[in-house]
């Protein structure tokens, strides 16, 4: 059990920023904080959930159909968060709309089933999972934080800036892909620098 | 179905509520496929093609087998049963898509390999791919609500999935054609490739702004 399996996802291997996995979730639910933190949540859920069953049922899954045996684990962690979701938060269940059962397709959990989960210990995979998880829930934080900052004025719904004027189209589709490319950029410019001073 | 109704999901899907620009959907092989034309035209009509055929065997499948009183289910369990008065969406609705795209698509990887070798070099590539694509699922959800009201008819999930997936080859086409042009210019280190894509992604987000409203 190594305490790095729980914090490389949170900058070095950043999903969202660094590895590029996830983006259409991203894009969609980071429109406001409350979507953002919520889609987050349900990401850290499924992805400790189908590494932990995952890395249990290792020896047990055979090679030729581990995609689709990876598939149906992680859909009924999808299921269980969609059921939740729908039970007692029906509003955030209906903006975030298609993309809680979208997660079944989204790269990252099937990347660390196959990539980690299905070679390492539960212990491992578990702390894999809450790391790649809280890592992807942070990039999306920063990003609906931005988003609802500059496009509304606000932060969780509440107006934080009087007088100012906002521009709307940070909260729609065109702004999301201008934020995205240049928080890539940035975090690339990160690395390089990093690496030239080493 | 009228023909007005037709040219409204057909222009609806290819323009307004694009499936990458609109809805944020495919977005993986639409920044990972899009450096050459030719590439972004082979994944482009695969996924056309995946898209129009599990919007058919999604919408049967939903119709038949798992809305609450579908055929199938009333047969198995009885109308009065609490299976058939239920359904078995909400439980395994996203389970059976995902399965029903996965062995369709490998089935298609398998014919083309056996009969027309030509267009599997063509295209199976791509193939793999498509699985895990968010537009081929999103296809499929979006065709099917829960509320019976919302739900589409068969002939207009397969227009759906048909618009939708043209959308995504145009889309890809554009991109494609933008950015064999970008590889020859000097930018800074750190925005070449992917960061560059996606802000060139927003600007063609911003123009695909302005056919909002046609419908």
């Amino acid at each position: 059990m190594k305490i790095g399996e729980l914090t490389k996802g949170f900058f070095r291997e950043n999903p969202l920023f660094v590895i590029v996995l996830g983006v259409c979730p991203s894009l969609a639910t980071s429109g406001s904080l409350q979507t953002a933190l919520a889609m987050g949540a349900a990401v850290i859920f499924v992805c400790v959930g189908s590494n932990v069953g995952v890395s249990l049922l290792r020896k047990v899954i055979p090679g030729g159909v581990r995609i689709a045996c990876f598939i149906v684990v992680i859909s009924t962690f999808v299921t269980i968060t969609d059921l939740f979701l729908k039970a007692y938060f029906p509003d955030i269940s209906r903006t975030i709309g298609i993309f809680i059962p979208l997660i079944v397709v989204n790269c990252i959990m099937l990347g660390r089933a196959e990539a980690f989960a299905s070679k390492n210990t539960v212990m491992d995979s578990l702390l894999d999972g809450i790391g790649m998880g809280c890592g992807y829930t942070l990039a999306l934080l920063l990003m609906g934080t931005i988003r609802e900052l500059s496009g509304n004025g606000s932060l969780f719904g509440v107006k934080v800036l009087p007088g100012y004027n906002p521009m709307t189209v940070m909260i729609s589709p065109p702004g999301a892909f201008l934020l995205l490319g240049l928080l890539l950029g940035f975090f690339k410019w990160m690395q390089l620098r990093k690496a030239a001073a080493r | 179905m009228s023909l007005e109704r037709i040219f409204l999901i057909v222009i609806g899907n290819l323009f307004v509520t694009n499936f990458v620009l609109a809805r944020f959907l495919g977005l993986c092989p639409f920044v990972g496929v899009s450096k050459r034309t030719s590439d972004a035209l082979g994944m482009g009509l695969a996924v056309t093609f995946v898209m129009a055929m599990a919007s058919v065997l999604t919408h049967t499948i939903d119709s038949y087998v798992l809305r609450p009183q579908a055929p199938l289910l009333v047969a198995l369990a009885g109308a009065e049963s609490q299976i058939a008065r239920e359904g078995l969406q909400a439980v395994l609705r996203t389970l059976v898509y995902i399965l029903t795209i996965a062995a369709f698509v490998q089935l298609v990887e398998m014919f083309l390999k056996k009969n027309i070798p030509a267009l599997y070099r063509a295209l199976g590539i791509y193939l793999p791919l498509i699985t895990t694509n968010c537009a081929v699922l999103g296809v499929a959800l979006l065709n099917t609500p829960e509320d019976p009201a919302e739900m589409l008819t068969l002939p207009e999930a397969v227009i759906q999935g048909t618009a939708a997936g043209l959308g995504f080859t145009l889309v890809m086409l554009l991109m494609a054609g933008i950015r064999e042009r970008i590889e020859a210019l000097d930018l800074p280190e750190p925005m070449r490739g992917m960061p560059i894509a996606f802000v060139c992604t927003g600007l063609m987000a911003l123009a695909f702004l302005g056919f909002t409203g046609m419908v």
